[in-house]
């Protein structure tokens, strides 16, 4: 996120889209709710009609995979009554010129055409977000996991700087992370393209700073992204692979795929805290701790990176997980040998210059923001204050793009994917009042759906796609438009992603999870 | 910021103008009892046992509404505002069970608190006791509307901090009620099971149910630590008890979320003793996963490791890191892959 959580609550107008936040972000939800009890506008962009869409001033019931075609719709209108901030554009950014050829030919009634949006919403939707004090945009999955996920956020990025909606408090580009880590897991260089901090594998200067503090000399080559690995598995390019708490087999796209790669491998281990339907296929398993168990940092949406704490010790015989791996170098003869987890982050603070204050004492239990480039520095409440990291900002122009695989006579539904307020990914499913809570899925469909399939609420079918097929039980909803089938990823019993597509963002390579074609049976 | 000036118990102070009596009194350390009052909600100025008196005013004022005026004279703790307080702790002990011995809430409970320090009976006012129903038709929350004092902090957490509003007031008079609409479980209602309710609630109205009969207060260290679920980084306090991490308490002092929680992070945390814990490491021998000791595991990690690399090359070895670990022990994956192995293939699901 380029704000912090807590300046939510003064933002003026909300543009939430892809953004499920009372469930998949439930506390920024709440903050969102305290921002409308104090007179914020709220513009919904969601073909579900999420709790926040009843909150919302605006509701555009978009078609799925058609943000960029809104977003471009948007900004014709923005353009067309001048509301965009000249001198922002004229100051911070460049390549606007292109971005306004590439608008006009979407016009309001194109727009509508494509979306199914109506005219009347998207001028009101484009007068809120553009003439309010302090506008902030809020995406997630619903932006992200498409073919065009990149493009998607990037048409985000030009309607802020349309209109100045950036670099100040309470209004920003808001990308909500999903997982309690995954901003953190980033930063940490756990990506095949970087070192921690961001810094570029391909680059000889950078590789000759890692090269100094670790003492060996590097690869100078970008590895497998995960949508490789699979691929790479099944070629035996790929002959081990070391699972370290992930469960690819339910989490990842096309899961038969994966699972087809997993048993192609030649040596699999699991490092996991549960016995997941990954570690069932492993050659060995490796009991790793809870985060109860241990002490280090998780770096949340907004930057802030705080502290685990350990309260109790490991359960059983488990290890934590980077004992684990401490353990693992030093036996294949590079020892790993660190007092604490904090003495990991003295090491992470010299090479990752966000991290350069950073301590585990300085953390306290208010943790601090990163960028933290220095002991005394306070942390980055919002960022972009002034100047972007590439100086100017950068207008892109984007055209609309339909996703890999749509609904067709064999697969008529559209299949949408996202998570509900009582689970949170798989692992929720171990916590037995949860579980008592929100047993099983419920896939939503529309009643006219539901009557022409002959299917009542709370009745098992079969949905099927290309790729794999699952039985589910069905909640009848006008939750759903008609033609959507709507299912999360949290169960065993119903696992989505033996469904969902292996297409991914060409840059990102990120899953579309969030289209693609499936047909709902009738079991007799 | 204009400041003002007052004597408080015969002491001179200043706070910042806008200040109530209230803050005021605690800004410096001067007890004040308080049930209906919470710094995150907006003040009703319903429960009055923080009256005090103040030099000019013809009543007690609640000092949790009353704005601190230039000179004013302030009395926290005079026999007429201790006698006034004890009258209202009487009337709410009347129709209080008093079962402390066996409630969840015992060496956390305002009113047991401020029941003590005024020397309540509980003999003073005789009459009707309630007898409702308790709600225990969920898995997270118990709700014994006896022990409710009709305090409204409930209603004001469910409406200000989850902006859900599932809670009011219902009938009137004795038979005043606190609970979701048509007095509904809550199992039946629109509740979120975000649990502020029970955050704020300062009697055993509202208790944890995972945490019924598993610990004392003051048996129970806490542990500040970051929720391991969402990306929005609550924090929160672990409740560990003989090394047993029995439950959730929210923490207001933290910088995310203060008080608010959902109902994962307040009510999940029994998954860390789950059934499918694996407690041992495993090694497939004849095709099923079987138990071994820590050293034949990582051993054969090593060993098996070492030689794919030999034979196959560094590049033919990936790893997936995880966006459930923390910062260290990412960091360390990326370097074990990187140093150790001496490839770059490792990611994790950085897009989900």
């Amino acid at each position: 996120m380029t704000n912090s959580i807590n300046e939510i609550p003064n933002v003026k107008a909300m543009f939430v889209i892809g953004s499920n936040p009372t469930e998949a972000h439930p506390v920024i939800g709440t903050k969102m709710k305290q921002a409308l009890a104090k007179g914020a506008k709220l513009i919904v962009a969601d073909p579900r009609c999420i709790d926040l869409a009843e909150h919302a001033d605006v509701w555009l019931r978009l078609r799925p995979g058609t943000d960029i075609a809104l977003i471009n719709g948007i900004m014709n209108i923005i353009l067309a009554n001048e509301w965009e901030n000249k001198e922002f554009i004229a100051e911070r950014t460049e390549g606007f010129e292109k971005v306004r050829e590439a608008v006009q030919q979407y016009t309001p009634e194109v727009v509508s055409k494509i979306t199914g949006v109506p005219v009347e919403q998207l001028q009101e939707a484009a007068k809120i977000y553009a003439t309010a004090e302090r506008a902030s945009i809020f995406y997630t999955l619903g932006i992200t996991e498409h073919t065009c996920g990149t493009d998607n956020v990037m048409s985000l990025a030009n309607l802020a700087m349309l209109t100045g909606n950036i670099g100040k408090e309470s209004s920003g580009v808001n990308p909500m992370r999903g997982q309690n880590n995954v901003q953190g897991a980033c930063d940490m260089g756990a990506l095949p393209n970087v070192y921690p901090g961001y810094q570029q594998v391909a680059s000889p200067e950078v590789r000759a700073k890692f090269e100094a503090a670790w003492g060996v000399p590097l690869d100078p080559n970008p590895g497998f992204m995960i949508p490789d690995m699979f691929g790479a598995a099944v070629s035996k390019d790929l002959r081990a692979l070391y699972v370290m708490g992930e469960d690819p087999v339910i989490t990842d796209a096309d899961a038969n795929h994966v699972r087809k790669g997993l048993e192609a491998l030649d040596f699999l281990v699991v490092q996991e805290i549960f016995l997941s339907e990954t570690a069932k296929l492993a050659d060995v398993v490796l009991p790793g701790a809870s985060f109860a168990e241990k002490t280090g940092t998780f770096t949340n949406t907004e930057r802030r990176v705080q502290m685990v704490n350990q309260a109790i010790k490991p359960i059983g015989n488990a290890k934590t997980d980077g004992e684990i791996i401490c353990e693992l170098a030093t036996r294949m003869g590079y020892p790993f040998n660190y007092e604490s987890s904090a003495e990991v982050m003295q090491e992470i603070s010299k090479l990752a210059p966000q991290f350069g204050g950073i301590t585990h004492e300085r953390l306290g239990t208010q943790g601090l923001q990163w960028p933290v480039p220095h002991a005394e520095h306070p942390g980055t409440k919002f960022l972009h204050e002034g100047k972007f990291n590439r100086g100017k900002g950068l207008f892109m122009a984007i055209e609309n793009q339909l996703p890999a695989e749509m609904p067709d006579e064999e697969y008529p539904f559209l299949l949408n994917t996202g998570r509900k307020l009582s689970h949170y990914n798989v692992f929720t499913q171990h916590s037995p009042s949860l579980g008592d809570h929100s047993p099983e899925e419920l896939a939503e469909v529309n009643p006219s759906d539901a009557k022409k399939l002959g299917i009542e609420d709370g009745e098992v079918v079969q949905v099927a796609s290309r790729r794999g097929e699952l039985k589910t039980k069905v909640k009848v909803t006008e939750r759903v438009p008609e033609g959507m089938v709507f299912m999360t990823l949290h169960y065993f019993d119903s696992p989505t992603n033996v469904l969902t597509n292996g297409a991914y963002d060409k840059v990102t390579k990120t899953y579309e999870y969030k289209v693609c074609g499936v047909k709902i049976s009738k079991i007799n | 910021m204009e400041w003002l000036t007052l004597t408080i118990d015969g002491r001179e102070v200043s706070v910042p103008k806008g200040t109530t009596v209230l803050d005021a009194c605690r800004m410096n350390n001067i007890p004040i009892p308080t049930l209906c009052h919470a710094p995150e909600l907006t003040s009703a100025g319903a429960c009055r046992l923080c009256v005090v008196q103040i030099e000019g005013m013809r009543n007690l004022p609640p000092s949790c509404v009353t704005q601190v005026a230039q000179g004013m004279k302030v009395e926290t703790q005079n026999p007429k505002v201790r006698n006034a307080r004890k009258t209202i702790l009487e009337l709410l002990v009347a129709n209080h069970p008093l079962d402390c011995m066996t409630c969840q809430k015992m060496g956390d409970c305002s009113l047991a608190e401020y029941a003590y320090d005024y020397g309540v009976t509980g003999t003073v006012y005789q009459g009707e006791k309630r007898c409702l129903p308790i709600d225990d038709g969920n898995p997270f929350i118990l709700r014994d509307p006896n022990k409710c004092i009709l305090c409204g902090k409930c209603i004001k957490a469910c409406t200000e901090i989850q902006g859900k509003s599932i809670l009011d007031f219902s009938f009137r008079g004795f038979d005043t009620q606190v609970g979701p609409a048509f007095n509904l479980p809550y199992n039946e209602s629109d509740c979120d099971f975000c649990g502020s309710c029970v955050s704020v609630c300062p009697v055993g109205a509202l208790t944890e149910k995972q945490m019924a009969g598993k610990g004392r207060p003051w048996e129970v260290s806490k542990v500040q630590t970051t929720c391991p679920f969402c990306g929005v980084g609550c924090n929160f306090d672990l409740n560990v008890k003989d090394g047993k991490v029995i439950g959730v308490t929210s923490n207001p002092e933290v910088p995310v979320n203060g008080k608010a929680l959902c109902v994962k992070g307040r009510f999940g945390m029994d998954m860390i003793y789950s059934d499918n814990r694996i407690t041992t490491p495993l090694i497939r021998k004849n095709g099923e996963l079987v138990p071994a000791e820590w050293d034949e595991a990582l051993d054969l990690v090593a060993t098996k490791l070492g030689e794919i690399k030999k034979t196959y090359g560094p590049n033919s070895i990936a790893a997936l890191s995880s966006a459930h670990c923390t910062n260290e022990e990412n960091y360390l994956m990326q370097k074990f892959m990187r140093a150790v192995i001496g490839t770059n293939n490792v990611d994790h699901c950085a897009r989900t």
